[in-house]
């Protein structure tokens, strides 16, 4: 008997939507001098809320006021009481916690099941732990005075996880901070601004411009700027690793992936089928440590793609605030453009596309789960990212062999290694050039454990003690 | 109701035995092959149960869901201070569980000590529901094996027509596997009836002893290549009992020993499933992890006694919009 889940949406009353909104400076909501956007709901095109664009002149009000409450307030301030903010902050995200993912599942796409799960617990759980360093930076090795005031950066794959990654570390150590969300999703940021409000954080500590690139340039451009913090793509990363060259200003990167999920033939195999689930499909695939290559081993190829496939037909794909959706909606038509176009030179380059059965909604921006089996190092779907629902699956006979085609990448942010043999692990994780390994599991995040790139991975690191050097003095 | 739980063994007597006879033929080949199978990690394992946990199940969804349940449960007493009249309650509660309500499903089976299984089968007559019998001296499993023999015969002449099982875990845990399944196979054997038919056999692992997830999947194919139709956790005596993890290694094991051999075998989790979202949750991980063809009576059980009484107070809510009380289901 097939038991048919009933609908079980979660409901969107908790949310208080405006129709509009401004930028968030010196403490206040002001207008924006930009030509104002609409951001939508991925998973059914409406239109959300219209949102000001920060213009040239909006970004430099924002960067004056951080100055000023760095040199006035708060990079004065003694750690222990910046941490009685922090810690503040922290606790209005877990009592705001189901409007924060609701909000959340609303303008990113994902499921609400993972925004309730992981976004939001994980964004409470960075500012409690960043609030903890406050007071003892003289304890982590990278001196106890501030940089000033940071420019950052933030994608729209985890909205407000990436906010907290960047404003946590940055407000404990003393700085202050102008952010830029990305176009697409500016809300839980919006909404944080709020939160900044009802905490009584200083004015000026926190300040959020909105826009698109022309925004972000502003911000990272701006000459007042001390240290910039961005994460999303290589292809930006670079264009603002040039704009920041030759100047004083501080750089940390986190930009794309290509990781490798490493199955040898002794791996705990139904969980190793979880984790590439987990490692590929979670938040749509558009995570940045993705595990978007299996590497599988000849011997339990098959084995393993079968499994895998059976595994994947039991995906519910669809509405994300659908307590039951596992797969949600594509971000932006422009993304979903992008992911179809890479699977379709996929197919164009001779490797076997399979999705399971799967009923798509007609309205938003939707893409079934997929795997790519034939794929061969050369193929465009083994070497660029697709941040997409797409795996792309190569064979391997030894572990040199793996090691070889794993590393073999332009990019290096993480990989996964599958086997219950010890020394295996360490060897691997020894060999595998990568920011992050994840032995028999993947895209486990903890606020204390470090994350970050090698080659076009980019560079620095955040989270963990290692995440304070990039916003202290002494942290070069 | 379901058919007869005899009719639904699928070829699982005979043809088992010859189909692993490589395998089983010796201590060692068994062991290389029950050690063969891949492992269970661990974390990744309790993971993967606790998010199959998070399904919510409202509406029609839930309301199927008590039903099958309900159909599922092997009402159970085991008490030293078992009397014949506390059977013919359990019995009459078993058919008719919620008497204001005819549309109420009877329960799967009624669940006794050996002794009792007369006046159980009398009790229960041709209702449909079966009665299962706990045997090989329940719940320890330590006595002689002429005894344990007895004790299964005993109890399908006197009509049971499921046995209820324990492993020897001792023998188990010290690596003599050749034992433990001689010993599965000849309690098969004695739950043959003189004219051919066989009681269904539910092999109870006793997980919370094996300790170890690798030890529960390689106990469950144990049991599978040794002729059991159904395995079970738990007696339901000792703590830990069923576990949503082990349950699901378990029902892993019957997918995957489907694929190798197109038998189709059952699972039952017993102690420990006390309301209707355990249930629930349980059902949700039959569904996702074995498939929707084990959403069945015949293929999945629960041991229970307390559950029902939950899923009865839920089924009155649905109906009524109402939540009742515990005075408006039996005790028993």
């Amino acid at each position: 008997m097939q038991l048919e889940y009933a609908p079980a949406p979660e409901s969107r009353g908790v949310v208080d939507l405006k129709p509009s909104y401004g930028l968030f400076v010196d403490g206040e909501f002001v207008d924006g001098h930009g030509t104002s956007f609409k951001t939508l709901n991925p998973a059914s095109e409406e239109v959300l809320a219209e949102v000001a664009e920060a213009s040239d002149a909006d970004v430099d009000a924002a960067v004056k006021a951080a100055r000023r409450a760095h040199s006035r307030t708060w990079g004065r301030m003694p750690g222990a009481e910046r941490a009685k903010y922090l810690f503040r902050i922290a606790r209005i995200i877990q009592e705001r916690s189901r409007e924060l993912a609701v909000l959340e599942s609303l303008d990113n796409g994902k499921p609400i099941k993972e925004a309730r799960d992981v976004d939001v617990p994980q964004v409470a759980a960075n500012f409690f732990y960043f609030a903890g360093w406050a007071d003892k930076l003289e304890h982590a090795g990278h001196g106890t005075e501030s940089i000033g005031v940071a420019g950052q950066v933030i994608p729209w794959n985890f909205p407000l996880l990436m906010l907290a990654w960047k404003v946590a570390p940055a407000l404990a150590c003393g700085n202050t901070v102008v952010l830029k969300p990305a176009e697409t999703t500016p809300l839980t940021a919006l909404l944080f601004a709020e939160i900044c409000q009802q905490a009584d954080l200083p004015p000026g500590v926190v300040n959020v411009v909105t826009g698109a690139g022309a925004t972000g340039q502003a911000v990272v451009s701006h000459p007042d700027v001390d240290k910039v913090a961005f994460t999303g793509s290589t292809e930006v990363g670079k264009a603002i690793a040039r704009a920041v060259a030759g100047t004083d200003k501080r750089l940390t990167l986190e930009l794309g992936g290509k990781a490798a999920n490493i199955v040898f033939e002794d791996a705990p195999i139904d969980q190793a089928v979880e984790g590439l689930v987990t490692g590929i499909f979670f938040n749509q695939g558009h995570v940045c440590c993705a595990g978007s290559r299996l590497l599988v081993q000849e011997s339990v190829a098959d084995e393993v793609l079968e499994r895998l496939r059976r595994r994947m037909s039991t995906l519910r794909v669809g509405d994300p605030l659908d307590k039951n959706t596992d797969v949600g909606a594509i971000n932006s038509a422009e993304q979903l453009a992008r992911i179809r176009e890479l699977s379709a030179a996929g197919e164009a380059e001779g490797a076997e596309r399979w999705s399971p059965a799967c009923d798509l909604p007609e309205r938003g921006y939707w893409f079934a789960p997929t795997v790519f089996t034939g794929v061969s190092q050369a193929h465009r779907i083994a070497r660029e990212e697709i941040f997409g629902p797409v795996l792309s699956v190569l064979t391997f006979r030894t572990p040199d062999e793996a090691v070889d085609k794993a590393n073999n990448t332009p990019y290096g942010l993480s990989a996964g290694v599958w086997t219950e043999k010890g020394s295996r692990i360490l060897q691997m994780a020894g060999a595998l050039r990568a920011g992050v390994v994840w032995a028999n599991t993947f895209n486990q995040f903890d606020p204390t454990s470090p994350f970050g790139g090698y080659k076009e991975s980019g560079y620095g690191r955040e989270g963990g003690r290692h995440g304070l050097a990039a916003y202290l003095k002494g942290g070069e | 109701m379901p058919s007869s739980a005899t009719d639904t063994a699928v070829g699982s007597t005979g043809s088992s035995g010859t189909s692993w006879s490589d395998v089983t033929s010796s201590e060692s080949s068994l062991r290389r092959f029950l050690h063969g199978l891949p492992g269970v990690d661990q974390v990744g394992a309790n993971a993967r149960a606790a998010a199959l946990g998070t399904r919510s199940i409202k509406t029609t969804a839930k309301a199927q869901a008590l039903d099958l349940a309900i159909r599922m449960v092997d009402l159970t007493t085991l008490e030293g201070q078992d009397t014949p009249g506390k059977v013919r309650a359990l019995a009459a509660k078993a058919m008719r569980p919620d008497p204001t309500d005819p549309t109420c499903p009877a329960t799967a089976a009624v669940c006794v000590y050996p002794d009792l299984v007369p006046v159980a089968v009398e009790a229960l007559g041709d209702s449909g529901v079966h009665v299962a019998a706990v045997a090989t001296a329940f719940p320890a499993g330590r006595a002689a094996m002429d005894v344990k023999l007895a004790d299964t015969r005993a109890a399908v002449a006197a009509g049971a027509a499921e046995i209820d099982m324990v492993i020897d875990r001792g023998a188990f845990l010290a690596g003599r596997y050749q034992l433990v399944h001689d010993e599965i196979v000849a309690v098969k054997e004695a739950c043959r009836r003189p004219d051919g038919t066989s009681a269904h056999l539910k092999v109870i692992l006793e997980t919370g002893e094996l300790a170890t997830y690798d030890n529960v999947r390689r106990a469950s194919w144990l049991a599978m290549t040794a002729g059991g139709d159904f395995i079970k956790t738990s007696p339901g005596k000792v703590s830990p009992a069923a576990t949503l993890p082990v349950t699901m290694i378990m029902l892993e094991a019957v997918r995957d020993y489907r694929a190798a051999t197109g038998e189709i075998i059952g699972v039952k989790p017993a102690g420990g499933i006390r309301t209707t979202k355990d249930a629930i949750k349980y059902l949700v991980t039959v569904q996702e992890v074995a498939g929707p063809e084990w959403m069945d009576p015949d293929l999945f059980r629960f041991g229970a006694s307390s559950l029902l009484n939950d899923l009865l107070l839920q089924r009155q809510k649905m109906a009524t919009g109402r939540y009742s009380g515990p005075d408006y289901v039996t005790n028993d």
